[in-house]
C-alpha cells in the first residue's frame, strides 16, 4: 500500500499539487511493479525481440537512478544501450543562478529556501551548503508553500525560494507565487530555474554527436503536462517516444515497447504509464502553471541556451521574480573546464568516460552538478560503482 | 506534548515558568531547580549526597561510553530527547556487551525553556532509567543565553560491567558470519522528519527508541563468544554502520533487499521522499554479526523478547569485494551501497 486508507490521494510534498494517484481499489503498486517474475518475463521478451544495437535515452534522472539502483543496466540484452538524458533539473541549473542564490543569502541576508539537492551543487565561489556553514540563512524545504509561510511569519525578512525543476514541480511553485500574491506579501520571491522536457529532446536530436534511436519520456512530467506535445517530436524526428514510469517493471515495459517499435521500423508515441498519465495531463495543475508562468528561453548548464525551453514568471508577477527584484552585481563565472557535464547530460559520454570521474570529481568534491544531485547520472554511477 | 494536568507526577509549585540564566549560576535559583525538580524525580543514594561526584564500586572489566543529544524537535512521535539520551548511552554500552548500571546526566538549557517541557523531559528520563535498569548518579546543569542553545542539549555518560561471556570486537568479524537485525529499520529518522517538516501521514510514524540492553545480554547468555560484534545503526543508518565495519575489517557484506524488515508506513514515507531506508537513523534496533552456527538460536532468543519479534537475518559477511557493502536487489540486480558524503536529502521530483 503506497499510502493507507485513501481512494484519491493528495500528496503534499514537492511533487504534486493536484491529485495524481487515483485508485478505486487499493493495490500494492510498488510490489507489483517490482515483481521479480514479471521482470524476468520482460527481460526474456527483450532478449528474444532485440536483433540489433539500439540506443535509447531515458530522459528523467529519476529513471536513470532506478535503472542503476535496480541493476537493470546489467540485466538488459547487450545490444541495448541506455543513454542517460538531461532530466536532472539540479544538474542543468546555470552556474550563475547558483551564484546569485549564494550572493542573496550571504550579502543581502535573505532567507534562501531550497530543495535539498540544490544546496550541495558547487557555485563558482561556494555551494549553498557552504554558505549555510558561513552563517547564511539557508533552509531546506520539501514544499515551496513552506517558504510562503516563512515569509508570512517573518514580514521583515526577504524570503527567496529557489524554484528548480522540470514541469513536475512547476504547479507547486506557481501555487506558491499565487498564494503569496493573494496574501499580499511583499517579501517573497522565487529564483526560477524551470526547464521543459520537449525542447530538451529537440536539442538532443539536433546535436550531430548524439545518436538516439528512441526515448523513454519522463513519467512524472507527463503526469502533469500530458503527452500531446511529444507527437510533433515523433513526427519530425521519426523516433519512438514511450512515456515510462520509474519502477523496474515500468522501465522494462517502456524499453520493450520502444525496442518493438524500432525492430519493426515504427515511430509513434505510446504511453506505458497510463495508470498515472493521461493524454491531457493534469488539468488543474496545468491551469495553475498557466496562471503564473510563460514559456521563455533558458540556459541549461553544460548545454547552453535552448529556445523556449523554460518557464519565467509572467510580467504581472514580476514583483515575485527574484532576478528582477534584486540587483546582483555578479560577473558570469566560467565553468570548471575539466567538467564534461554537458556531454554527459546529452548522453554523448557516459560518466565513466570522464577523466575526473571518481578521482578529482566525487560526491564529496564535485566538479559539476551531475555528481552531486540525486538525479545526476554521475552520482548514480558513482554510488552504485557501475 | 502533555499538559500540566496529564503528567503523572505533577510539576511542583515554582515561582518561575521558564528556565532563567540564574538557574545555571549555582546560587539560590539553581538550588530551587535542582531541589524541587531534578532531585525529586531522580532520587537515589548517590544524588541524595549532592556531592561533586559519585563513588561507585565496580569489579572486573567495565564499559564506559558517552553521547550527546541535540535532536530537534525535542518532542517527537514515540519519544523525546530525554529518553533518547538514556536509551542512547544504555545502548552504546549494550553494544559493548555491557550491562549499563550508572549514568551521568548533563544538561545545557537555553534560557526561556518552558518548565513544563523540562519537567516532561525529566519524567521521561526517570521512566527510561527505570525501564533500562540504570541510575543517574551524578550530573550537571548549565544555562546559556537565549539564542545560544536549541532549547535543550543533553549529555549522558554511562558505566556498566561487561557480560562474562562477551568477546565483542570488530576483529572477530569473519567471512561467513551472519548479519542479523533486531527489528524494522528507518523508523526513528522518518519520525523526526515527519514532525520537522510537518509532513502528514495518515498513520503517525513513531520513533523506535528503546533500551537494547535486555536483548543484547540475553543473546550473550545464549551464544556468548559466538557473538562477534554488536552495533547500533544510529546516524547514517544500517548502510553507514556496515560500511564502517567493512572498511575497518576489509571484509565485504552481502545484503538481501527482500530480507530487510520495514514497516509499511515507514516504507511509504521513504518512497514519497525518495529516501533510502538503509541510510535513515534508528534508535531502537541493533545489528549482531554472529557465527553462522548460532544464527537460529540468536533469532529464536530475539523473537521471544520485547522489541525483537521482527528480528531477521539480512545478510552475511564475505571475503569477496572487501570494503564494500553490496545489496542484492529484489529483481536480481546488485548494487554497491556506499557511504554518503553527508546527510541524505529528499528528491525534488
Amino acid at each position: 500500500m503506497l499510502l493507507p486508507n485513501r481512494d484519491k490521494i493528495i500528496i503534499r510534498c514537492t511533487l504534486y499539487t493536484a491529485r495524481v494517484y487515483e485508485k478505486p481499489n487499493r493495490m500494492k503498486f510498488l510490489n507489483e511493479y517490482r515483481d521479480p517474475e514479471l521482470v524476468e518475463q520482460y527481460l526474456q521478451e527483450l532478449h528474444e525481440c532485440t536483433t540489433r544495437p539500439w540506443s535509447i535515452m531515458e530522459v528523467c534522472g529519476g529513471q536513470t537512478h532506478s535503472l542503476v539502483k535496480n541493476g537493470i543496466l546489467n540485466l538488459l540484452p547487450p545490444p541495448i544501450n541506455m543513454i542517460h538524458g538531461p532530466g536532472c533539473p539540479v544538474c542543468v541549473t546555470p552556474l550563475h543562478l547558483i551564484d546569485k542564490a549564494v550572493y542573496l543569502a550571504m550579502e543581502k541576508g535573505v532567507i534562501l529556501c531550497s530543495y535539498g539537492d540544490m544546496i550541495r551543487v558547487p557555485g563558482s565561489r561556494m555551494s549553498l551548503l557552504e554558505a549555510k556553514a558561513r552563517g547564511a540563512d539557508i533552509r531546506i524545504l520539501y514544499s515551496p508553500l513552506e517558504s510562503v509561510r516563512i515569509a508570512q511569519e517573518l514580514p521583515d525578512k526577504e524570503v527567496v525560494f529557489f524554484a528548480v525543476g522540470f514541469e513536475t514541480t512547476a504547479p507547486a511553485n506557481a501555487l506558491a507565487v499565487l498564494q503569496a500574491r493573494t496574501l499580499g506579501l511583499r517579501n517573497f520571491s522565487i529564483l526560477t530555474s524551470h526547464v521543459l522536457v520537449p525542447p530538451a529532446i529537440e536539442a538532443v536530436m539536433n546535436d550531430p554527436e548524439a545518436r538516439i534511436d528512441g526515448f523513454l519520456a519522463a513519467g512524472h512530467v507527463c503526469a502533469i503536462m500530458g503527452t500531446e506535445e511529444y507527437v510533433p517530436l515523433v513526427e519530425r524526428f521519426q523516433v519512438p517516444i514511450v512515456v515510462t514510469g520509474f519502477e523496474p517493471v515500468d522501465l522494462l515495459q517502456g524499453i520493450l515497447m520502444t525496442v518493438r517499435q524500432l525492430e519493426s521500423g515504427q515511430a509513434k508515441l505510446e504511453n506505458a504509464y497510463s495508470r498515472v498519465v493521461r493524454p491531457e495531463g493534469n488539468l488543474p495543475a496545468r491551469s495553475v502553471i498557466a496562471q503564473a508562468f510563460e514559456v521563455a528561453d533558458r540556459e541549461w548548464r553544460g548545454i547552453g541556451t535552448i529556445p523556449g525551453s523554460g518557464y519565467e514568471l509572467q510580467e504581472s508577477l514580476a514583483a515575485f521574480d527574484a532576478v528582477k527584484k534584486f540587483e546582483v552585481p555578479l560577473e558570469k563565472a566560467p565553468e570548471d573546464p575539466s567538467c564534461i557535464a554537458g556531454l554527459v547530460l546529452k548522453g554523448i559520454r557516459k560518466p565513466r568516460e570522464c577523466p575526473q570521474f571518481g578521482k578529482g570529481c566525487t560526491p564529496s568534491t564535485p566538479l559539476g552538478a551531475p555528481m552531486v544531485s540525486s538525479e545526476g547520472a554521475c552520482a548514480a554511477y558513482y554510488y552504485a560503482q557501475v | 506534548m502533555a499538559s500540566l494536568l496529564s503528567l503523572d507526577c505533577p510539576l511542583p509549585q515554582l515561582e518561575f515558568d521558564r528556565i532563567l540564566l540564574g538557574h545555571g549560576s549555582g546560587g539560590l535559583l539553581t538550588n530551587k531547580l535542582l531541589e524541587t525538580g531534578v532531585f525529586d524525580l531522580l532520587n537515589n543514594d548517590w544524588l541524595a549526597q549532592k556531592h561533586d561526584g559519585a563513588v561507585l564500586q565496580l569489579e572486573g572489566p567495565v564499559a564506559f561510553s558517552t553521547d550527546s543529544y541535540v535532536v530537534s524537535p525535542v518532542f517527537f512521535p514515540g519519544g523525546n530527547i530525554g529518553e533518547l539520551a538514556v536509551n542512547g548511552t544504555v545502548n552504546d554500552l549494550a553494544m559493548c556487551g555491557a550491562d549499563a548500571r550508572y549514568l551521568s546526566l548533563g544538561f545545557i538549557l537555553e534560557e526561556g525553556l518552558l518548565m513544563t517541557d523540562f519537567w516532561e523531559i525529566l519524567l521521561s528520563i526517570r521512566q527510561a532509567c527505570a525501564a533500562a535498569g540504570v541510575l543517574v548518579v551524578t550530573g550537571d546543569t548549565k544555562v546559556v543565553e537565549r539564542g545560544k542553545g536549541d532549547r535543550i542539549f543533553i549529555n549522558t555518560t554511562g558505566l556498566g560491567p561487561i557480560h562474562p561471556q562477551a568477546r565483542i570486537h570488530s576483529n572477530r568479524v569473519l567471512p561467513g558470519d551472519k548479519v542479523i537485525v533486531s527489528g524494522p529499520i528507518a523508523a526513528h529518522g522518518m519520525a523526526i522528519l515527519s514532525v520537522r517538516e510537518g509532513l502528514e501521514f495518515e498513520s503517525s510514524i513513531q520513533s523506535d527508541t528503546r533500551p537494547l540492553k535486555e536483548m543484547a545480554l540475553r543473546l550473550l547468555d545464549t551464544a556468548g563468544e559466538a557473538i562477534h560484534l554488536f552495533r547500533d545503526p544510529t546516524r547514517g543508518g544500517v548502510a553507514t554502520t556496515l560500511n564502517e565495519i567493512a572498511r575497518d575489517r576489509k571484509v565485504g557484506f552481502r545484503l538481501w533487499q527482500r530480507a530487510l524488515p520495514l514497516d509499511e508506513v515507514v516504507a511509504a514515507a521513504c518512497e514519497i521522499l525518495g529516501l533510502d531506508p538503509l541510510y535513515v537513523a534508528n534508535e531502537g534496533i541493533f545489528i549482531a554479526v554472529v557465527d553462522p552456527a548460532v544464527e537460529a538460536a540468536v533469532l529464536a532468543t530475539l523473537h521471544g523478547l520485547p522489541g525483537g519479534s521482527q528480528a531477521c537475518t539480512i545478510g552475511e559477511v564475505t571475503d569477496e569485494h572487501p570494503g564494500q557493502v553490496v545489496l542484492h536487489g529484489l529483481i536480481g540486480g546488485k548494487r554497491v551501497v556506499g557511504m554518503l558524503p553527508g546527510e541524505q536529502l529528499p528528491r525534488i521530483c
